[in-house]
């Protein structure tokens, strides 16, 4: 049985009427947190939780990890990744770091940007390629990795820059046809790096309504009913529902880190395509550590060649079963979007509740 | 693209499945292993239970064991969820060349001691040696034989309203090994690695009826009680607030992506059994040094055919899938 707190939210969001309303996370935490607790079980019928593109490894195009497989299989590489990297497919399906793995590529799994330059110490006599994915929140840990790198001199060390941020691709989501999103659960952690300002575009430019949420289920309900009253009082603003670790200005010592060592640059999204100054490419000045320019990389933007349709599910204009592909080419085992590469994305959610 | 085996397909879930089904079976097929259980059970003098198994571990030497206690409990725990006693093993060493004495030396010591506790012998083996750089230190197989004491357990036998038991804390030895592979939060968690034939003799002689017993080992929970129903007119509902997960083993798993139910445990059974039994397993299990920490975690019901479903702490309830793949840390 939940608990009373949990109990009192849902009667709140229940009184508040029958209107129709989709909510969108845009975190892959959330997204968890939302899955692993059965929270969208809970609510009633009329509000409509839809994953958008929150998931940082879910969101790598094939066109990149293209370049990453290829340059795995270089005799001298290391490839070292965070875990959830290694089954997102390339272009050819099937593809993956998993399968370069069992041909003989080496690939570690890291648990921080810091371990893959220890594992470059270990390793003077090959280059260690770090891939460095995720949203603000994991970018100060890559630029921490590649200034460690530049200090202690670890010169076989380099970050291939997947890092991209929150606000170009919800601007690009908002600006999509058909876009029918009522209100945005703003990610917690993302927030605690770029602060209540970060997302004060939603409201002021787009009327929208937004909610930085923290993680507990409880918390993500709060946050569900605050979206959910401002949405029928037609009040949009941005509210901070996790005031223990987001300010209003955020962390300025991680913001000052990421202007050291990034710039904005356009990058490609699987499922989005190509958004300008959304993605964070390394500095002219720390070219050294630059996987991309030591090995002569350079990421095609190309469309997206397949007919996933996940642009349109993470919108909430197409259901995940009216994609053609949807559980014929692109299951779980061997994913084609990113809504079924995250274990819990729109698509695989879809796929594991079939019949429920 | 040529299929090639990746390390999926040594993780327990569907591609192990698909492995099986469609390479091996249909080449060895014969009644005994059509059967797909932990051992087959063969004619002889007695009906015996015969069960193999082998074991490659990263690293060899954990908290709360090795791949020597492995390989014994392993092969003697499959004999025992059949309903066997555990009586002869084999053994066979494929060694890789510059590995020490001295580690293969507690390797053996601790199945000696693991042999002593369960009952029984290791009868027959063999030792291979690869050139260095072909093998991961050691990799051993063990085959067991039993004798079937209690006859009649499997999954055709679960009907409805039937209750779910685990033995003790779930989770345990695939977060021991996780944490000791990634030198991270050492000596707080321990592998439940032990042989649990005593377990399910205290459990079958008190409840001849259960239904079903079986080890959670790769693929964890979730992926054994899948099994259970996949396929089936039944499913299972299990309450998450009453299945024992170690809040440090929680933890570990919150910090490295990990979720509890799809950990391998290599000390732990599950047990289904009717309604009027449920109590007396449960005494039993709670009875014996290895299930002091037992409880009844859910519940066969015909509400989702072929699903595993669980009604959360929080108050929601949600689907558990098999394992698709080996579980891998998430960054978010």
């Amino acid at each position: 049985m939940s608990n009373t707190g949990t109990q009192k939210l849902l009667a709140a969001i229940e009184a508040l009427g029958d209107r129709p309303m989709n909510l969108m996370e845009v975190c892959g935490t959330h997204t968890m947190a939302i899955a692993r607790s059965g929270l969208k079980s809970l609510l009633p019928g009329n509000i409509r939780l839809l994953s958008g593109p929150g998931c940082p490894v879910c969101v790598t195009p094939a066109e990149i990890i293209d370049g990453v497989l290829e340059l795995a299989m270089e005799k001298n590489v290391i490839i070292a990744s965070y875990g959830d990297m290694l089954r997102v497919p390339g272009s050819t399906p099937g593809d993956s770091l998993l399968r370069r793995r069992a041909l003989g590529a080496r690939v570690e799994i890291v648990y921080s940007p810091v371990d893959a330059v220890s594992l470059a110490k270990e390793n003077p006599g090959r280059e260690v390629v770090f891939l460095g994915v995720g949203f603000e929140t994991t970018a100060p840990g890559t630029a921490a990795a590649v200034l460690t790198a530049q200090e202690e001199g670890v010169n076989n060390f380099s970050v291939l820059s997947m890092l991209k941020t929150v606000e170009p691709a919800l601007r690009t989501l908002i600006a999509m046809e058909g876009f029918q999103v009522d209100g945005f659960l703003c990610p917690g952690h993302v927030g605690s790096i770029i602060g209540e300002a970060g997302f004060r575009f939603l409201p002021e430019e787009y009327g929208l309504p937004g909610v930085i949420a923290g993680f507990d289920p409880e918390e993500i309900l709060l946050a569900v009913y605050h979206l959910a009253k401002q949405i029928t009082e037609g009040h949009p603003r941005l509210e901070n529902d996790y005031r223990r670790a987001v300010r209003p200005e955020g962390n300025p010592l991680a913001q000052a880190m990421l202007n050291r060592c990034f710039v904005p640059r356009r990058e490609l999204w699987r499922g989005l395509g190509s958004i300008e100054n959304s993605g964070l490419g390394l500095k002219e000045e720390l070219a050294a550590f630059d996987a991309e320019k030591k090995f002569g990389l350079t990421a095609a933007p190309a469309a997206n060649p397949t007919a996933c349709r996940c642009g349109d599910v993470i919108c909430g204009r197409l259901s995940p079963e009216a994609c053609p592909l949807f559980s014929r080419r692109c299951t779980p085992e061997d994913p084609v979007g990113p809504c079924m590469v995250s274990s819990e994305g729109a698509c695989a959610a879809a796929y594991k509740y079939r019949g429920i | 693209m040529d299929e090639i085996i990746s390390l999926d397909y040594g993780s327990g879930g569907k591609k192990t499945a698909r492995l099986i089904e469609k390479l091996i079976l249909p080449r060895l097929d014969n009644p005994a292993l059509r059967e797909l259980g932990d051992g087959a059970i063969v004619d002889g003098g007695e009906k015996l239970v015969f069960s193999t198994d082998s074991f490659v571990v990263s690293p060899l030497f954990f908290p709360g064991g090795d791949i020597g206690k492995l390989s014994v409990c392993g092969t003697v725990n499959d004999l025992s969820m059949c309903g066997a006693e555990p009586k002869y093993l084999s053994c066979s060493f494929i060694i890789e060349e510059g590995f020490p004495f001295s580690e293969l030396e507690r390797i053996v010591e601790s199945m000696a001691v693991q042999c002593e506790k369960a009952g029984v012998q290791i009868v027959t083996g063999d030792t291979k040696v690869v050139e260095k750089g072909r093998g991961d230190g050691i990799y051993i197989n063990t085959a067991g034989i039993g004798v079937l004491r209690h006859p009649g357990l499997g999954p055709g036998n679960i009907r409805p309203g039937d209750k779910v038991l685990v033995s003790g804390f779930v989770g345990d030895h695939g977060t021991a090994v996780m944490l000791a592979r990634n030198q991270m939060m050492q000596g707080e968690i321990a592998s439940d690695c032990a042989a649990l034939n005593g377990l399910t003799e205290a459990i079958l002689s008190v409840a001849p009826g259960v239904r079903i017993l079986r080890d959670p080992t790769r693929g964890g929970v979730a992926t054994t009680l899948n099994e259970f129903v996949e396929g089936t007119a039944l499913g299972i509902e299990l309450e998450e607030a009453r299945i024992p997960v170690r809040p440090q083993v929680q933890a570990a798993c919150d910090m490295l992506g990990l979720d509890p139910l799809y950990c391998a445990n290599e000390g732990k059974l599950l047990a289904v059994a009717a309604p009027e039994d449920a109590d007396k397993v449960l005494a039993a299990m709670k009875n014996h040094e290895l299930g002091t920490d037992a409880a009844i975690i859910g519940e066969v019901t015909e509400r989702y055919p072929g699903k595993l479903t669980m009604r959360t702490a929080f108050g929601g309830s949600r689907v558990l899938q098999k394992l698709s793949g080996a579980q891998l840390p998430r960054i978010c």
